[in-house]
């Protein structure tokens, strides 16, 4: 798709779409805050599900073997399906074996992925969905939009409409009682009829071959112990050894995918079940498991599956649950939906690991943009997977794959150090450092011919730049100037805290007021402050997945640090994406002890100040009071850092609001690009409609992050400013 | 030891829109001709003294039954005292299906039968795994959708379900 044509989809979908989705998504991802909320042990669960997954999918081969043993020992078949087709084959030969004229099915995105329906139904097999949800996705011949609520686009009067006109209703279909009476009736005639029954496996426990199905309706209850033939279609990866492990999963799933304490039904099925087949042909015979002869057929999915298990960077996408929480908590998807933010069967943050592993790079690459890094995704991931990590990974090697004629060219002129298959978008935000430092230094010439009609519509036309936002105005005397022009502290020397401020790119050329409010604020507090100099931290090419430029940047951020460091200086951070750097990334990036050493010792400028006032630091020389609206930034909050500014205000007597948004929409470069830029602004008018309502329109704006503030100032007057130059004295 | 554990599982049933009945065992026939709507089927307690045949509900179960039944009957072989889930074993003798197609669901459990938590409950369900019943569903509360835009209770399986707790055994 070319930049306009993605530009009008997302349109079309925010417009048709975009509302049902943000309700769904937005009221399943606060159920999950509460439902976490009331037990104090979600992050130990956490860490024994992820431990859980790495052992399994250490030692798939061997569950794999148990597996098969275990279900055959029982009376059951194993299947191994190397890929989708010959996944079908299989599952349309046992249809087939059993003269099946109609097949019931519960939700199963591992189903969808090699999309049996369509091969069952080739082969003269009709389907029933019997979630109500692809109930309802099947009736309007659509694909599902989330991993969990399948038509968590289409809302209760979508649905009406849709029954309504396909179905012969008698009385019309309004409230979502009327519409779920309806579908549970028509469903269940269907699953009374079924010759097969299929369901998918959301666990399989190896040592006993039992299947754990999470469902809240009851439908692959029904579809696994009502016809006497069950298929389970399941991904090598749902493999874990035994019921022993299965604790920490029963407890945090439901959790995560919509704030329930426990899924309605968590069913342990160890087929073929004692359970007597209900052969509704003969109602009057008496149910007796006994006499009945019931058959089980577990079909393994590998499908790319394997590779991924031996590719370090996707591997972790093997440990997913499919709970959607990525998706919930993700303001991109909250906002446009699946439909954009997925590819051929998966859809989230997690999706691209999925797409990438599974159906190839190309899937992965219409949607991976979507993911601006963001991270809130990485505190809401019961399985602790490093979700941005993956979206990076691929968006390099989208880049990589991608042979351009021109790459000689490109490559020569640019300063980078990934390869010329980087599209000249990506480029230019990617070398933001370097464009930066450049338009400083030309200021304010740069300002005046970035901003002149005719520059910015070769820019929106050859980089996708959109005309619409404004562009950062470079300030020609940067922090690094600033500093070094002033004259020393008289206190200089004999401080008991000793800094080194990491000057960002924005805050050295753009938003340079932030910088010195810093500095005055530290020195005030009694630190000795120095300025390092300013390079990139990385953050820019990360987000347009240039990794090796990335690396490249965060040597040198490293190599300008260390003898800070060496001295006993601590390193303070003003932009909390570079934090987020420093503390996230960089482990990947530098080697072991270097990166330690740089995360230990850093700290976002507001942690800072709390830090030396909770050591005594006299609180009196920072300006107190006021009334503000505070929208922190998604990666500091991921950090857990967001709540030492607000401390801060608290201790200074300000009376603060904040904002509980995800993100605001802009992410760096997301918000500028051009086909990208109405999804931006959809999001960023969620967190500024917060900002607008009664008792907090007359508050003061401040916001940590240099993209939120841009989107702010692009979306509410007056300006806002950086929480240090609230506090900062005169 | 029981009255707290049993105060403590009516109160999370109730949490997850369960009623709670108590009973002892001798009582158990009144209180189920109490607790159901007629047509009622049922499967086999297999709860010592305690028998369905002094009651209204049907048994064997059929498909027939199951199809026109408000009320299912069966035991509840574990209840987990956090969540006021019930671990229903399958069986040949049908516990399953008659846990889960009518639109009521009266759950018979044990006193002795409760566990805390779920890894109590899985505790103990990994030796009944051992012993050969390896089938069980954890079932909290009704079956519930928002598929179709807003919570429902009671889609495929029951809607309404009534937890009877037997103190004395």
């Amino acid at each position: 798709m070319s930049r306009r044509e993605k530009a009008q989809h997302i349109r079309h979908l925010l417009d048709t779409e975009g509302d049902a989705v943000f309700e769904n998504t937005t009221h399943v991802n606060d159920g999950r805050l509460e439902a976490n909320a009331t037990r104090d042990d979600i992050e130990e669960l956490r860490t024994a599900a992820r431990r859980i997954k790495e052992d399994a999918i250490e030692q798939l081969p061997d569950l794999v073997e148990t597996v098969r043993e275990q279900v055959e020992a029982n009376g059951g078949e194993v299947y191994l399906a190397e890929d989708a087709a010959d996944a079908n084959q299989y599952i349309t030969e046992v249809a087939e074996s059993k003269d099946a004229d109609l097949l019931a099915k519960s939700k199963s995105m591992t189903s969808e992925e090699i999309e049996v329906n369509d091969a069952l139904e080739a082969a003269g097999v009709d389907v029933c969905e019997t979630d109500l949800g692809e109930f309802v996705l099947q009736v309007a011949d659509e694909a599902p939009s989330h991993l969990v609520g399948p038509a968590f686009h289409k809302s209760t009067a979508d649905i009406a409409t849709l029954f309504n006109t396909h179905f012969d209703t008698g009385e019309s279909l309004d409230t979502a009682e009327d519409l779920t009476q309806f579908a549970r009736d028509h469903v269940g005639d269907q699953i009374r009829a079924a010759d097969v029954g299929m369901t998918g496996a959301n666990f399989v426990f190896a040592e006993s071959g039992t299947l754990a199905l999470v469902t809240n309706e009851g439908n692959a209850r029904k579809c696994a112990v009502t016809p006497d033939t069950h298929v389970a279609i399941a991904g090598v990866e749902k493999l874990i050894p035994s019921l022993d492990d299965f604790p920490p999963f029963a407890e945090l799933i439901a959790r995560a995918a919509g704030g329930q304490d426990i899924a309605t039904y968590l069913s342990l099925l160890t087929p073929p079940v004692d359970s007597p087949v209900v052969d509704f042909e003969n109602p009057h015979e008496p149910l007796d498991g006994a006499s009945d002869d019931r058959e089980f057929h577990l079909v393994l999915l590998d499908n790319g599956r394997t590779e991924m298990r031996e590719d370090e960077e996707l591997r972790e996408t093997l440990y997913c649950i499919r709970c959607g929480a990525c998706a919930n908590s993700c303001a991109n998807f909250q906002h446009v939906g699946g439909h954009a933010f997925g590819g051929e069967t998966y859809t989230g943050g997690i999706a691209t690991g999925w797409e990438a592993g599974v159906h190839g790079l190309d899937s992965a690459a219409e949607f991976n943009d979507l993911c601006t890094g963001c991270s809130r995704c990485v505190d809401a991931c019961p399985v602790k997977i490093d979700i941005p990590w993956i979206n990076t990974v691929v968006r390099d090697r989208i880049n990589r794959g991608d042979d351009q004629e021109f790459d000689w060219l490109v490559e020569g002129l640019t300063p980078d150090a990934d390869p010329g298959g980087v599209d000249l978008q990506k480029r230019l935000f990617g070398n933001f450092g370097t464009l930066a430092k450049l338009g400083s230094a030309t200021a304010p010439v740069s300002n005046w011919l970035a901003d002149w009609g005719p520059s910015r519509a070769v820019m929106e036309r050859v980089a996708g730049v959109d005309s619409r936002r404004d562009l950062p105005a470079f300030r020609r005397e940067t922090l690094v100037d600033w500093f070094e022009s002033r004259e020393p502290l008289e206190a200089a020397g004999d401080a008991d805290r000793e800094i080194v401020l990491y000057p960002d790119a924005y805050t050295n050329y753009v938003l340079v007021d932030r910088g010195k409010a810093a500095v005055r604020t530290l020195e005030a507090l009694g630190a000795d402050v120095t300025v390092a100099p300013c390079h990139e931290s990385g953050r820019a090419p990360l987000s347009q997945g240039m990794i090796e430029t990335a690396r490249e940047n965060a040597v040198r951020v490293a190599d300008s640090l260390d003898p800070y460091l060496h001295s006993g200086r601590d390193i303070v951070v003003v932009e909390p994406s570079d934090l987020a750097a420093f503390r996230r990334e960089y482990e990947r990036l530098l080697d072991g002890e270097r990166a330690r050493r740089l995360a230990e010792n850093s700290y976002e400028v507001m942690e800072y100040v709390y830090g030396l006032l909770d050591n005594g630091a006299d609180a009196d020389v920072l300006a107190a009071g006021g009334d503000v609206a505070y929208h922190s930034h998604c990666q500091q909050r991921t950090l857990d850092v967001d709540q030492y500014t607000e401390a801060v205000f608290e201790r200074l007597g300000y009376d603060v609001v904040t904002s509980d948004v995800e993100c605001c929409g802009m992410a760096g470069s997301f918000g500028y690009k051009s086909e990208y830029y109405e999804l931006s602004v959809d999001v960023g008018e969620t967190l500024a409609g917060q900002f607008e309502d009664a008792g907090v329109e007359s508050r003061e704006l401040v916001a940590s992050g240099a993209s939120c503030h841009e989107q702010l100032a692009s979306l509410l007057p007056p300006e806002n400013r950086h929480p240090v130059e609230l506090i900062a004295p005169e | 030891m029981r009255t707290d554990t049993i105060d403590e599982f009516a109160a999370s049933l109730d949490g997850a829109d369960v009623a709670c009945t108590r009973t002892e065992a001798a009582d158990l026939a009144a209180v189920l001709d109490d607790v159901v709507d007629d047509p009622a089927v049922g499967a086999p307690l297999g709860i010592d003294g305690v028998s369905l045949e002094d009651t209204t509900v049907q048994t064997p179960p059929t498909p027939q039954l199951l199809s026109d039944a408000a009320t299912g009957v069966t035991r509840v072989h574990g209840g987990i005292v956090e969540y006021g889930s019930f671990v229903i074993q399958a069986d040949e003798a049908g516990t399953e299906p008659v846990s889960l197609y009518p639109r009521e669901h009266v759950g018979v459990v044990c006193a002795s039968d409760l566990h805390d938590n779920v890894h109590a409950a899985v505790d103990w369900l990994g030796d009944e795994f051992d012993a050969g019943r390896d089938t069980a569903v954890l079932a909290t509360g009704p079956s519930a959708t928002a598929d179709m835009g807003e919570l429902v209770t009671g889609v495929h399986g029951p809607q309404t379900v009534h937890a009877v707790v037997v103190t004395d055994r």
